[in-house]
């Protein structure tokens, strides 16, 4: 008797395992909804607009052109060039600043965060607007530089490429500074006194050991970096003036100017596969809730 | 300067070996801070061009944003129409991504490693693809269901790229709350529905609080699914600042931009504040 008992207990049990399963995954359906209608969907459509012709039969011409046409391995060219320059300077000033950081007190360290999250939550146009304003001709930048007697004429830095990489290095900053400050605050010091304590001196104490430790979050913030400069549009159309373009700027007139789908769809798709190939290495390295930061 | 001879670190690093960094790192964060800020002094300049320091100070470019008229020839309605779009549009989206970015969380934490793995991922997609595919994808999405210039497909677009982030926000949360004492509450008769009211939120409130703040603030600032997805009179102010910035440095940007600093870092310190408290 016992035993039959105890054997219905279980296959209720199971039964209601299996509406608990049921009920949670029923909390994740709307979003699913909105990922499957709003991404899904629509991305999966541009796929297929990929490989539509211009005289609407399947081609791959949308993909033989990138490759054929000057004008388009220059904005290849371009991209990278850019999102390299700018994951570089990034680095550049990032690392040491982070290293700073992780060093500090908690207090400190707190008060120096938010002078990183400001410019993470203050609009990117502002930002780009600010620059605009700063590196004009007439701008502080020129002004001070002349007052100092460093240049006699105004250097054109907006509407070129030296003005693009510094907007888009100031606005990308905070994505490598987030995810490697984790990664830094997480390294036991002890590692670093048990160098010392063997005799290594602090400098290589830091290359051998701590450098090392920290190439987790440095490799994990150089390709958020990078991936998010690949597919910029408003940093690089206004403060490059029209002579810097790039991926997305492209595929923004192939469908405002020139009303080609295709055309447009075929530069998003090699953009997205790109994106998702790094991205994949990135998650390889780090966990996702790393890479978001706390934004 | 003995002080310079003081230990910094615990390898015994003393600080004149270290100053340099010191005075980097106060460099870059000066970088990183201050040029938003410039704008602030010039929006209050009362000469046409920008110059700093302004010459002559006034607030003819605070009066051309509150009061501008409506027929200002750049393709969409007054500055003050479209700040209101953007707020309506950020308010409504707090609406719409937080109690689905909540749900999801909810579900995905209690589910098994196995389906959180699967799920998880899909659901930080707008994160991943670039945002101009997203927008060109919404934009023919939207053109389908007649919903192009709706404040119905803003709002959508919107909370598409705030879930993720609300996502995030509240699982982390929920990883750090014990789930067990809703099932103390359950086993003591409440439903599942009051268990969560009563027992979890209470909890996690101010990740909640946090993920709405945020949610606003990435709606309000985004620009490039407003691009596309909005026109006419239904322009986000960020759609109407960036037509605008192509165009010529109009100073009444850098007074809608001190506006927008001031939402911005109210928002943040809010967030701040709220983030603090552990939930």
């Amino acid at each position: 008797m016992a035993l039959i008992d105890e054997h219905v207990n279980e296959a209720v049990l199971k039964n209601l395992d299996r509406k608990e399963n049921f009920t949670l995954f029923g909390l994740t359906v709307p979003y699913l909804f909105l990922i499957f209608f709003l991404i899904i969907i629509p991305v999966g459509w541009l796929f297929y607009m990929s490989f539509i012709g211009r005289d609407g039969s399947y081609s791959f011409e949308n993909y033989e052109r990138m490759v054929t046409q000057k004008s388009y391995i220059r904005i290849f060219l371009t991209t990278f060039k850019i999102s390299f320059l700018t994951t570089l300077i990034c680095a550049l000033l990032g690392y040491p600043l982070t290293y700073f950081m992780s060093q500090l007190s908690r207090k400190w360290a707190g008060i120096c965060m938010i002078g990183v999250l400001i410019p993470f939550w203050t609009s990117l146009l502002v930002r780009t607007y600010a620059w605009l304003v700063l590196l004009q001709r007439k701008g502080l930048i020129n002004n001070i530089a002349i007052d100092l007697g460093f240049i006699s004429e105004p250097i054109k830095f907006v509407h070129n490429t030296s003005g693009t990489l510094i907007g888009m290095a100031h606005i990308m900053l905070p994505f490598l500074i987030l995810p490697l400050y984790a990664n830094m605050r997480a390294i036991d010091k002890d590692c670093l006194k048990a160098a010392a304590n063997l005799g290594a001196t602090p400098t290589r104490a830091f290359w051998t050991v701590f450098f090392p430790l920290s190439i987790p979050g440095l490799l994990a913030g150089l390709l958020i970096v990078f991936v998010i400069c690949l597919g910029f549009y408003v940093t690089p159309a206004v403060l490059g003036g029209g002579k810097i373009i790039m991926a997305a700027m492209k595929i923004s007139s192939n469908i405002e100017l020139y009303f080609s789908w295709g055309a447009a769809s075929a530069l998003g798709v090699v953009l997205l596969v790109v994106t998702m190939l790094i991205l994949y290495i990135a998650s390889k390295l780090v966990s996702i809730d790393q890479i978001g930061g706390n934004k | 300067m003995s002080f310079l001879n003081r230990n910094v670190s615990e390898t015994q690093i003393r600080l004149k070996d270290r100053l340099w960094l010191y005075i980097f790192s106060i460099l870059v964060l000066f970088l990183l801070i201050v040029p938003s800020l410039v704008v602030i002094p010039m929006s209050f300049s009362g000469s046409q061009y920008l110059e700093f320091p302004p010459k002559s100070f006034s607030l003819r470019w605070y009066e051309a944003y509150f009061f501008s008229s409506s027929d200002n020839g750049m393709g969409f309605n007054d500055w003050m129409g479209a700040t209101w779009t953007s707020i309506k549009v950020a308010v409504l989206t707090i609406f719409v991504a937080t109690p689905i970015g909540t749900m999801a969380a909810y579900g995905l934490s209690n589910s098994s490693a196995r389906v959180r793995g699967i799920l998880f991922p899909i659901m930080i997609s707008p994160m991943a693809v670039p945002i101009i595919l997203v927008a060109i994808g919404l934009f023919y999405f939207f053109v389908q269901f007649k919903m192009v210039n709706s404040i119905t497909g803003l709002v959508l677009g919107h909370s598409l790229v705030a879930m993720p982030l609300v996502l995030i926000i509240v699982l982390s949360a929920l990883r750090n709350y014990d789930m067990n004492q809703e099932k103390v509450a359950r086993s003591l008769g409440a439903s599942r529905l009051r268990a969560f009211f009563e027992i979890t939120l209470p909890q996690i409130k101010f990740s909640i609080i946090s993920a709405c703040l945020i949610s606003f603030l990435t709606s309000f600032d985004e620009v490039i699914i407003s691009l596309f997805v909005s026109g006419g009179d239904n322009s986000t102010i960020t759609r109407a600042m960036f037509l605008a910035l192509r165009d010529q440095i109009d100073p009444t940007i850098a007074a809608i931009s001190t506006v927008l600093i001031i939402i911005s870092s109210g928002l943040l310190l809010l967030t701040q504040l709220f983030g603090d408290k552990k939930d």
